[in-house]
């Protein structure tokens, strides 16, 4: 009974009954994995309907094969299995054989398949209502392993690298000036921009003048900063963290008994609470600089003028305010950086969730802080 | 060692390696090494660290261009291929990494697949089903949808073999393939890649300083010596060990015991 016929060079099967018993099954022409593998349902159907109690393979006529001769007999030996059917392999290539049985030697581990229960809408929200409650009890042990970090930094006994902490300023500071200028500068245009349309209507153009510079002053500065440093830098922290981790650079240095908040975390923070109110007055002058190239180009005002406008609306607790607002989001943005780079897990794909999540986490910090300091400064009238 | 005639290729060589430079900027490792694999071989790259052996590898697979001299497959010059050209050899080599180099983003089935799914025109489910019989080829099955990251260091490699055969490679790439496993699953892996060897008729070309993988594997060698910078022995390593007269090659496999002064 031949099912089927083929041509030498490509694959294929021929089913040929001996007796009723038996089916013998011929494999023929090269077999190639590129394509797809010649179809093994003819095989399992014949396999179905005879009442065969043996199956032999024959291979006189293969000329090359690879995997998926292998994907064929594996698959046809799963269903004579299956129908208590007996297989005999005497027909095939000693290295055929050799690799069917190294996929069959190691039985496959019992209870080994992860789990995957898919679970109801409650206990999704319930799971990531818990997961939400211990990440804040990870962020406020955090806190206060760096405020102990910082105690020990007050008495001389914290222990880290000067030159690490030179790098690390070098890195976030002098280094960041550029996305400053280009990122303030242009904010500075924008409000400018906007507001001279607005108040060019009613003669008061003189005022973008204070407009510019008290915004920028106030929060602006301090806002913007804050925003590039956090994509910049606590991005930067949350990767190089999260990628000793996975190198188990973090696990060498707590066995030599250094701790990594001290030696890690406190030269990070130092250096973001040196840097950011120097880049927060640099983004001020920028801001106001950006501002004044629309009061001379688009609204004809003088130099002078609009120097001493300005000069008269900002006020030196309005400066101040917009600096300490500017060092408590650089306390907000290396705390963040550093936490999701220390709770990375043991992958590069955990280094990237790292990163992202220190942004995310340390712009709705800076937003939310932004807002607590103006409500607090309003309060005590500064 | 011996070197070929220069403009003449043997027909029944796998590889060939002519005259090739290995350096780091004007920083020189290797210079001029002449060397054949024949198909079916299980060649081993040995020498102390640091001489160049991974660099050698690192050559041979196309992740650092010569710094002189070419490579050939079959024939065919590797080294001078244009980037279309290359693919057609990356579709033929196998490569187990150092370090594993799994994605560890994707699955155990997944990281199995993924060459298949680049470089054959089958269905999703037979390349699942593929990359599913090739890790129960390595003993891992039940554990296709792991993530790399959560099966042991042992089984890592395994994967990273799994993987290395997904496309039924011609040559078997082994980037110190024992390194960090205990002697047991060391020997199982020498096991593996020779029953793997031996089924697919894959040439291997392995770098190693396991001195039981060395004999127990190999059948051909080179020998680099970082002093000379060069190639100092080849040739099958056991009998190297017997009748090799070069002092440094004795003392190397005979883990320095066999040290003319001593």
């Amino acid at each position: 009974m031949e099912a089927q016929t083929h041509s030498d060079d490509a694959a294929g099967v021929s089913l040929t009954t001996l007796d009723d018993a038996t089916l013998v099954v011929q494999l023929s022409g090269a077999w190639r994995l590129q394509k797809s593998a010649a179809a093994v349902t003819p095989v399992l159907n014949a396999l179905e309907r005879s009442h065969v109690r043996t199956v032999r393979f024959d291979a006189k006529a293969l000329s090359s094969w690879d995997s998926s001769v292998l994907m064929f007999l594996t698959k046809v030996t799963e269903r004579c299995r299956q129908q208590d059917i007996v297989t005999e392999r005497e027909g095939l290539p000693d290295g055929i054989r050799r690799l069917l049985e190294l996929a069959e030697i190691v039985p496959e581990q019992e209870g080994a398949k992860p789990t995957t229960d898919r679970q109801s809408f409650l206990a999704q929200v319930g799971t990531t209502s818990t997961g939400f409650y211990i990440s804040l009890s990870e962020m406020v042990r955090f806190l206060g392993e760096v405020t102990l970090a910082f105690v020990k930094l007050v008495r001389m006994r914290a222990r880290y690298r000067t030159a690490d902490l030179f790098l690390i300023i070098q890195e976030c500071g002098p280094q960041a000036l550029p996305i400053v200028t280009l990122i303030s500068f242009l904010v500075g245009v924008i409000m400018a921009f906007v507001g001279a349309v607005q108040l060019r209507q009613f003669g008061a153009q003189l005022y973008v003048a204070d407009l510019v510079g008290i915004a920028v002053v106030r929060d602006m500065g301090a806002m913007m900063t804050g925003i590039i440093m956090a994509g910049r830098t606590g991005a930067a922290f949350a990767a190089k963290l999260g990628t000793m981790k996975v190198t188990q650079e973090i696990d060498a240095l707590i066995t030599l008994g250094f701790s990594p908040l001290e030696f890690l975390v406190l030269p990070r923070m130092i250096a973001l609470c040196l840097m950011m109110p120097l880049l927060c007055l640099y983004s001020d002058l920028m801001g106001i600089l950006g501002g004044a190239a629309v009061g001379l180009w688009m609204l004809d005002l003088s130099w002078t003028t609009y120097y001493h406008q300005t000069v008269n609306a900002i006020s030196l607790t309005a400066m101040f305010g917009g600096v300490f607002k500017s060092v408590t989001y650089g306390v907000l943005i290396a705390l963040s950086g550093c936490l999701r780079g220390i709770q990375c897990g043991g992958s590069a794909a955990a280094v990237g969730e790292a990163a992202t999540s220190a942004v995310v986490t340390s712009i709705v910090f800076i937003v939310a802080a932004c807002g607590a300091l103006s409500v607090i400064f309003y309060i005590i009238g500064v | 060692m011996k070197s070929e005639s220069a403009n003449e290729i043997a027909a029944e060589a796998q590889i060939t390696v002519r005259n090739l430079t290995l350096a780091y900027g004007s920083f020189v490792l290797m210079r001029d090494l002449n060397f054949t694999v024949k198909r079916g071989d299980v060649f081993i790259i040995m020498g102390g660290s640091g001489c160049g052996k991974s660099t050698l590898l690192r050559n041979m697979i196309g992740l650092i261009e010569p710094t002189e001299g070419e490579i050939f497959y079959d024939q065919a010059n590797f080294t001078r291929a244009d980037a279309e050209a290359r693919r057609s050899f990356f579709r033929r080599f196998g490569v187990l990494y150092q370090s594993g180099g799994l994605w560890s983003s994707l699955t155990l089935a997944e990281n199995v697949a993924l060459p298949l799914e680049e470089y054959t025109d089958l269905s999703p489910v037979e390349i699942r089903e593929i990359a599913f019989f090739k890790l129960a080829l390595v003993g891992l099955n039940g554990f296709e949808d792991y993530y790399p990251s959560q099966i042991s260091g042992g089984m890592q490699k395994r994967l990273g073999l799994a993987r290395a055969i997904a496309l039924d490679p011609e040559v078997l790439f082994f980037d110190e393939p024992s390194a960090g496993l205990d002697p047991i699953s060391s020997r199982r892996l020498d096991d593996l890649i020779l029953a793997l060897r031996d089924s697919m008729g894959a040439t291997v070309v392995a770098v190693t300083h396991e001195l039981p993988s060395i004999f127990a594997i190999g059948n051909n060698s080179i020998f680099l010596d970082a002093e000379s910078q060069t190639a100092i022995a080849s040739g099958d390593p056991k009998e190297l060990l017997a009748h090799s007269r070069n002092a440094k090659v004795r003392e190397f496999l005979t883990r320095g015991e066999g040290r003319p002064d001593e």
